[in-house]
Formats: structure tokens, C-alpha cells, sequence
């Protein structure tokens, strides 16, 4: 062993048809870096001997990850060695055809590939299959063992052809093998040192190999992805969590998050116990602080101006499907990308390729287990996304069906000019009166109706909150309406005055018209002064029997700063006299003594009132995630 | 950014930030060893100095003294919830190793397995987060990051879904739940490297006393055993480890009663 400090890691993974030697391979490789455990070759050579069987480097393998039952590789295992470069990670991967999926777990983690083929069978079906699925994984170093070259007399014709065939196969899959090694993983052959049984190969070996792998480049110079994981509020600090995927940010950047479109500045770069520098780069899990307060959450993806990614509902894809059953057009998935959760459908199948033998059809309407598919997808609400060949962290997803990841793709393309906007959102659906329970819709929108009460004096920001609001929630594709208190008294309420009397009849009937919508599962937002504690209590009465969650919220700015505000010129009329009722100057308003919310909007911005309403409202509304089991 | 341990941190600390976000009733397994001492720094790492779930120690009653001495200090100094599980009948009925009425594997089973079910159904928790590593012994290098355990705890080893590019199954079956394990990736001597590199605090049982003796791997005091060392400090231990061929828990006499008793164990929910 050597005593060098591990600051390089590699990670490597074996793959190949069933029987082609991995498992010895690997076993092999302990051998010759010296990685087992003191005594443990002698013990199974031992074995062997007493057994009155030939030694097999295959059974060291078995005998370090507990296979003892069968002998196949049934889940990935992952084992450690160095030489004196580096650290080196191994991945067993199974090939076997039903465990196509722990191959995958397996291989989506590697850096480079050796994929081997048995030199007296050929290229065979798992063969082709594991090199189509190392181009879609988008592992690009692949070398190519021949092994078992002692049961073809070390024939170089046999070697040559394996590896023009097999060149050929990946040529039409666009992959480029580093090279051709022959080897005999039994003996040793090629693998730590060169033999003269194969004098015509005059390439590397195996290990020499190895350390001529590159480690993947961090991708630093691509444009900035910080997808958002989370927003923690744990002490003073409002801290925007999450992992720069690609790219650089600094403090002073200015930010612009999509899908949504908001601005705002890096303010600091959060780390604990460690160096604070005013910069993060890809690869780190940090969290930011801005400037001005936006509402922003999981699933934001951060980036500079200019360099932007595409935010869309539709997008092309290359994906393979490891499910329990087929996927089908049209049914509904969950699909997570980067930190993004959404619902979205295959809208088209163009091709189906078998990756064994590179044959398609396009006439499919499910993709089955094992495919391999390019296709059309949909998603409910804007996406922030990248092509894969852009930028490979937000350019790949997973969906999932049955509670598991059942497929993954790469995402070749994207409508050229899919900026988000509330135009691209399918229109709101009429709703059936009889038979469409509140449950069905609740199901539909992936969200709870509500009524949520903002109350206050004339200026004091309601209706700029409300908007705000209503603006954020719609382009995330909830439903959402606002009553406006003057816009009702436009029509609804167009008979009523400013009477005690008339005031509480128009609560009634905004109150009345706000069930309605949140019935039918709209997320109501009222915007009315409601002076009187008893007709905000008779509102929240009509939603409680109805069952409707109410939430109230005080918008709290001050007399003396909506006077100063008087955007509608409202407080110097009613000081001259010529406003008669006028709320905070010739008539009550009673305070709220218990809000669900209270926001001092003369302290805050209208977004950073919207973003505290939106983080309220959200928790709310939410289904439980345990029940949601329909996507 | 290449340095090995720059990349297992970051991604220990996604790993830790993606269960916190998608567990509502989440916990983390504090044994009060190295790793999962590592874990609970990484957790403070991932949330500023904060650790917003509670930690949960299963105490079999046999543990070395000093661990719960140790326990104890952390959780006042670090301001930590903990939360502390114990299989109260099994200790009462005397069926354990150390009153001589159970093997060390079925002791094993009865206290920390058995004591951690109870706890997770009276708890609720449907997230844990749990230290092990995929170096430690055969069983575990074929864990996922995110483990889903059915309502029995049970761990269905030929048939676990697929896991790629950090996305993680966190949807799962009503009563199951998932084990989170963030330090999988992560070897014995990358632990102490970060240790040393963080310069943080641990249980001295790890250091070697004047005897020359010391703990490699700590658990209850009846079935674990110290090495031969002369490593009196973290430096000490990395150099140690960098020429040491034996394996980590062969301290742990539970792991060899029998071939395949670890592996039985862990299928059955051990964590």
C-alpha cells in the first residue's frame, strides 16, 4: 500500500454480458494492486485445493460481497483499491437482463467504463446493450476488454474481429472506445503486466490503463445552475440552500431564478465552519443570502442574465424505462429534475430502440421495461431545463411510477423560444356542477381551495399584495382568482354605500361569492378593508361551515403611512370633509387580535409581503403527500 | 474541485438537505462513533450550525460508560434534541448476551434492532439517517443512499429500486420508511481524514490509552474488543489505517458467530 494522501478518486464500472468474466476481472485486480485482506488468497486457494477444484479469482470476489447463494452479481457492490495515482472505486455491475436496473444504479455513477466481452463468445446481447446504455449515462471513457483470450489460443484474428464488429456497433451509437484491450483475467494476462502469449498486442495494460483515465472535469466555466433545495429560516438569516450544479457565483451577482423570472442580488455566500470566500463553484453545497427578499423556493434553478436556460412545458428526450410496468402515453408520471417536482406525460413516442440489435419501431404506444425510447414530453407547469449536450446536470430527469425511479432520459431539445409566461399555460377548466366531487378537483389542481382574507386600511397595500400574489400562484399553475373590494362594488355590490350596514352586507356577499370559487378549488384571494372584527368573524363562520380553510391576513401598515400614501387622493378628501365613513378618519377600523398572518407592509416591499403571504398559503394548501399517490 | 473529501462533504451534505426536505417525521441515528459523529457535523454543515431533527440513540444499557458521558456533553454543548430508545422488556426479561440467555447476534437483534423499531412506530419517524458506509462490510456496499425498509423493517436486497444521478426514492408505501445514508460513499480513512481536516471533536475511546490499547469501531462494552495501537491522536490513526490490512470491525465479535450473521441482521432492519 502506499502512503499517499487520497485526493483523487475514481470511479469505474464493469460491465459486459453475463459470464464474461467481471467478477474474476475484479478479483483480479485486488490480486495485482495488492488490496486484499491479509491471508485471505492463500485461504481460498486453500480451499480450492482441499475441495479438489481449480482456484477461481471470481470466487474472491463472491467471498468479499457475500454472493455466496448464487453466482451472479445480483445488486451493484462497490469496492475500494488505489495504485499509486489514485483511489480507485470499482462498481460491479450485474448481466444479467433482469438486473438491468442495478446496472444502471451502478453505472450512472461511474466515471469510466471497462466493458468486457468473452473472447470465445462474442459480442452478445448485454454487450451491445450496456454500450448503449454507457453512451445514454454519458460515460465517454470506455475501454474495451477481450477477455478469456486463453480459450482462444491468444488469437489476435479472433481479437481483431471482436473489435471490428464491436467498433462498428458503437460507431452507430456515436461512442468513441479509448481502445482494445486482450486479456485473460484467470492468468493475469494484460492486466498488471504484459505476457509474451499475446506479443502481438502492443498497447497498454490494464492498470497502466487505469491511471490514464481523466477524472471528470468539475464544470466551473458553463453557465451558472444553482437549483434551489431549500429556503431555511433557522435563526436571523433567510438562507437559499442548494448545490451549484454548473458555473460560479459570487457575492454582488445579480441572480435571475426560473422558471418564475424573479431578480434579486447574492448578498452573501453561507458556509459553516469554514472559510468564508464571496464566491461558490460547481460542485459546492452552499447557501445564499440576497439583497431584496423575493419569494423563491425548492425547485428555483438560479442563473445570471443572458445565460439562461430554457423554462418550458415541452421538451424532446432520449430515455430508457426500467419499471415494473410499461410507460404509456399519456398517463400522468412525476418527474423530478434537478430539484424540480412536476407532473408530466409522454405526449409522443417517435421510436422505440431495442439496444441489443439497434432496431426501432415507430408505432409504439408504451415504452417496456428494458427500452429504450425517443420521445415528446409534456409537463403541467414550466420547467427550467438544459440540453443534456449543454449542460449535463439540468439536462437529464427521472420519472417516477409505482413509488420508484422507473426511468431516466436526457433532454435533446427544447422549443427555441419557451420562455415561461402565463400564456403557455393550458386554459382553466369549466367545472361539471353534478357529479365532480371537491376531492376530484383537488386531485386536478394538486392543491386545496382556500379563501384568504387580507384586511386593512385603504392604502395600505392589499391589492398590490393581492396581486403579487396571484401573479406568483398563477404562473406555477395553481388556481387562483382575487376579489377586489372596489372592483366589486363595481357590480356585486354596486347598490350597497358605506353604512355600518352596507359594509356588512358587502362582506356577506363577497364572503359568498369567495366560497363559491373555493369550492370549486380556486384559491380565492379577497382584498377588502373589513373594518368591523364581527364581519371578518361572520366570513371566516361561511368558510368553517363549508369547510373551507380561512386565512386571514392583516396587512398592518399604519395610519399615518397610508395617509401619507393616499394613492387614490381618498385621505385628503375624507380630512376635507368630503368622504363620509371613511375608514381610519371618520370611521372605525378594529385591529385583527389574532391573524393567521400579519404583514407590516410600511416595512416591507410588495414582493417580500407577497413571498411571506405565498410561503403561508402554500403550507396550507398542499395535499398531503402521503395521499398523493395519483402521479 | 477535486479533492476527494470536498466532493464526499458536498454530497453527504445534498444527500442530508434532500431527506430533511422531503421527510416530515425525520431523525437521525446518533451511536455516538466516529461516523455517525461525523454526520451530526456534516447535518450542522448542511444547516448552518443547526440541527433541525431530533437525534436518536439506542441504549442497550451495555454501552461503554464514557459513551453516554460523552452523549450527554454533546447534546448540551450543540443544543441537539435527543431522543433515547431502549428495549426495556428485553433488559427486564434478562434475554440478552451479557445475562448469558442470548447469543451476541439474537442480543443484538433484541436491543438495537428490536429497541430501534419500537422507537421509529412510537416516533412516527418515516425518514432515518443512518452513518453506515459501503466499506465497512460486504452487505452494505450494495446500500442505496435512500433505503426504503417495508412496515416490518425489512430490507428487500435483491430488489431495491434504481437510484441515479441523486435523484432518490422518496415516495414509498404506507407504515415503510426510509433509511437515508449519507456517508456511504465515504471510507474509514476518509472519516479520520475529515476529522483531522475539520479539526472536530470525538470520543476518546478511539485514541490509544497506556495499556497501547484502543477502540477501532466502539459499540456495547461485552462484544467489543480494543487493538493493539500505539495511534494516540487522529494523525496517528490515518497513518495507522493507511498500512493496515485487517478489517474494521474485527473488534465486533457479534459479526462472527456466524458466516453470514451480519447480513441476516441487516435484512431483518439493523442499521
Amino acid at each position: 500500500m502506499n502512503t499517499h494522501e487520497i485526493l483523487e478518486q475514481l470511479k469505474i464500472v464493469i460491465v459486459g454480458h453475463v459470464d464474461h468474466g467481471k467478477s474474476t476481472f475484479i478479483g483480479r485486480l485486488f490480486y495485482d494492486t495488492d488490496t486484499l485482506p491479509d491471508g485471505k488468497y492463500e485461504q481460498l486457494v486453500d480451499i480450492a485445493k482441499k475441495r479438489g477444484v481449480p482456484f477461481e479469482f471470481a470466487n474472491l470476489m463472491d467471498s468479499l460481497q457475500a454472493e455466496r447463494d448464487q453466482n451472479i452479481t445480483v445488486d451493484t457492490a462497490q469496492i475500494w483499491f488505489r495504485t499509486k495515482k489514485r483511489q480507485y472505486v470499482i462498481i460491479d455491475a450485474p448481466g444479467h437482463k433482469e438486473f438491468l436496473k442495478n446496472m444502471i444504479t451502478g453505472a450512472a455513477s461511474a466515471d469510466a467504463a471497462f466493458l468486457l466481452i468473452a473472447a470465445n463468445e462474442g459480442v452478445q446481447e448485454q454487450s451491445r446493450r450496456h454500450g448503449y446504455l454507457l453512451s445514454l449515462l454519458g460515460i465517454k471513457q470506455v475501454v474495451v476488454l477481450v477477455n478469456k483470450m486463453d480459450l482462444v489460443d491468444y488469437s489476435a484474428d479472433v481479437f481483431n474481429t471482436i473489435e471490428a464488429e464491436y467498433r462498428a456497433f458503437l460507431k452507430q451509437i456515436g461512442v468513441e472506445p479509448i481502445t482494445f484491450i486482450p486479456i485473460a483475467a484467470r492468468e493475469g494476462l494484460n492486466v498488471a503486466h504484459k505476457s509474451k502469449q499475446t506479443d502481438w498486442y502492443t498497447g497498454k495494460t490494464v492498470l497502466d490503463m487505469l491511471d490514464d483515465f481523466s477524472l471528470p472535469v468539475a464544470p466551473d466555466n458553463l453557465p451558472l445552475r444553482l437549483p434551489l433545495q431549500d429556503v431555511y429560516r433557522f435563526d436571523h438569516r433567510r438562507i437559499l440552500a442548494g448545490r451549484v450544479e454548473s458555473g460560479t457565483v459570487k457575492v454582488g451577482d445579480k441572480l435571475v431564478f426560473a422558471p418564475g423570472h424573479k431578480t434579486s442580488v447574492v448578498k452573501t455566500i453561507e458556509r459553516w465552519n469554514s472559510p468564508s470566500t464571496d464566491k461558490a463553484v460547481a460542485g459546492e453545497s452552499i447557501g445564499i443570502t440576497l439583497t431584496e427578499q423575493i419569494f423563491v423556493e425548492r425547485g428555483d434553478v438560479a442563473m445570471h442574465e443572458g445565460t439562461s436556460s430554457y423554462a418550458t412545458t415541452q421538451f424532446e428526450a432520449k430515455l430508457f424505462w426500467m419499471g415494473r410496468l410499461p410507460l404509456s402515453i399519456g398517463k400522468k408520471y412525476k418527474i423530478k429534475l434537478t430539484s424540480q417536482e412536476f407532473e408530466g406525460e409522454v405526449l409522443a413516442i417517435h421510436k422505440v430502440i431495442d439496444a441489443s440489435n439497434l432496431s426501432t419501431s415507430t408505432s409504439k404506444l408504451e415504452i417496456a421495461k428494458n427500452d429504450v425510447a425517443e420521445v415528446t414530453i409534456k409537463t403541467r407547469v414550466p420547467v427550467a431545463l438544459d440540453t443534456y449536450d449543454r449542460i449535463v446536470e439540468t439536462g437529464r430527469f427521472v420519472i417516477v411510477d409505482q413509488r420508484e425511479v422507473a426511468g431516466g432520459g436526457i433532454i435533446t431539445g427544447a422549443p427555441a423560444a419557451s420562455i415561461a409566461s402565463a400564456e403557455n399555460k393550458p386554459s382553466n377548466l369549466t367545472y361539471n356542477k353534478s357529479t365532480i366531487t371537491y376531492e376530484d378537483r383537488i386531485q386536478r389542481n394538486s392543491h386545496k381551495g382556500a379563501v384568504v382574507w387580507l384586511t386593512g386600511l385603504s392604502g395600505a397595500g392589499k391589492s398590490a399584495v393581492a396581486n403579487e400574489v396571484e401573479k406568483e400562484l398563477f404562473i406555477r399553475g395553481m388556481h387562483i382568482s382575487v376579489l377586489d373590494g372596489d372592483n366589486l362594488r363595481f357590480g356585486l355590490c354596486s347598490n350597497l354605500g358605506f353604512s355600518p350596514e352596507d359594509r356588512s352586507e358587502n362582506i356577506r356577499r363577497t364572503a359568498q361569492a369567495a366560497k363559491l370559487l373555493a369550492e370549486t378549488g380556486f384559491i380565492c384571494l379577497v382584498s377588502l378593508i373589513s373594518p368591523y372584527r364581527s364581519d371578518r368573524a361572520r366570513a371566516r363562520e361561511i368558510m368553517t361551515e363549508a369547510s373551507i380553510d380561512f386565512i386571514e391576513v392583516y396587512v398592518s401598515t399604519p395610519l399615518a403611512e397610508c395617509e401619507k400614501r393616499d394613492p387614490k387622493k381618498l385621505y385628503q378628501k375624507a380630512r376635507a370633509g368630503e368622504l363620509k365613513d371613511f375608514t381610519g378618519i371618520s370611521a372605525p377600523y378594529e385591529v385583527p387580535e389574532k391573524p393567521d398572518l400579519d404583514i407590516p407592509s410600511d416595512q416591507l416591499s410588495i414582493k417580500e409581503c407577497a413571498a411571506r403571504v405565498i410561503d403561508f398559503v402554500l403550507a396550507r394548501v398542499e395535499i398531503d403527500a402521503q395521499t398523493d399517490v395519483s402521479i | 474541485m477535486h479533492e476527494h473529501l470536498v466532493e464526499l462533504e458536498n454530497q453527504s451534505i445534498y444527500i442530508i438537505r434532500e431527506a430533511f426536505h422531503k421527510f416530515e417525521n425525520l431523525a437521525m441515528l446518533w451511536s455516538i462513533g466516529k461516523d455517525s459523529t461525523v454526520l451530526l457535523w456534516l447535518a450542522r454543515k448542511a444547516f448552518f450550525g443547526h440541527v433541525p431533527f431530533p437525534l436518536v440513540h439506542i441504549d442497550t444499557s451495555y454501552k461503554i460508560p464514557s459513551m453516554i458521558e460523552y452523549r450527554d456533553r454533546v447534546a448540551r454543548e450543540w443544543n441537539l434534541t435527543m431522543v433515547v430508545g431502549q428495549n426495556k422488556k428485553a433488559l427486564e426479561s434478562g434475554n440478552t448476551f451479557p445475562a448469558g440467555k442470548a447469543t451476541r447476534v439474537e442480543c443484538c437483534g433484541a436491543l438495537k434492532k428490536d429497541g430501534l423499531k419500537a422507537l421509529l412506530e412510537e416516533k412516527n419517524y418515516n425518514g432515518v439517517i443512518v452513518g453506515v458506509r459501503r466499506d465497512e462490510e460486504p452487505t452494505r456496499a450494495k446500500e442505496r443512499y435512500f433505503s426504503p425498509r417495508d412496515k416490518n423493517m425489512e430490507w428487500n436486497v435483491e430488489d431495491q429500486p434504481p437510484e441515479l444521478w441523486d435523484q432518490f426514492n422518496t415516495d414509498f408505501a404506507p407504515g415503510a420508511h426510509i433509511r437515508v445514508h449519507p456517508l456511504l460513499h465515504w471510507t474509514e480513512l476518509n472519516i479520520w481524514e475529515y476529522i483531522e481536516r475539520e479539526n472536530m471533536p470525538i470520543i476518546d475511546l478511539y485514541f490509544a490509552n497506556e495499556k497501547g490499547e484502543r477502540y477501532r469501531s466502539i459499540g456495547c462494552a461485552p462484544c467489543t474488543f480494543p487493538i493493539k495501537s500505539k495511534a494516540s491522536n487522529v494523525r496517528e490513526i490515518i497513518e495507522e489505517l493507511k498500512t493496515c490490512k485487517t478489517s474494521e470491525r474485527s473488534g465486533r465479535a457479534q459479526d462472527k458467530e456466524s458466516e453470514d450473521a451480519f447480513e441476516k441482521l441487516r435484512r431483518d432492519g439493523y442499521m
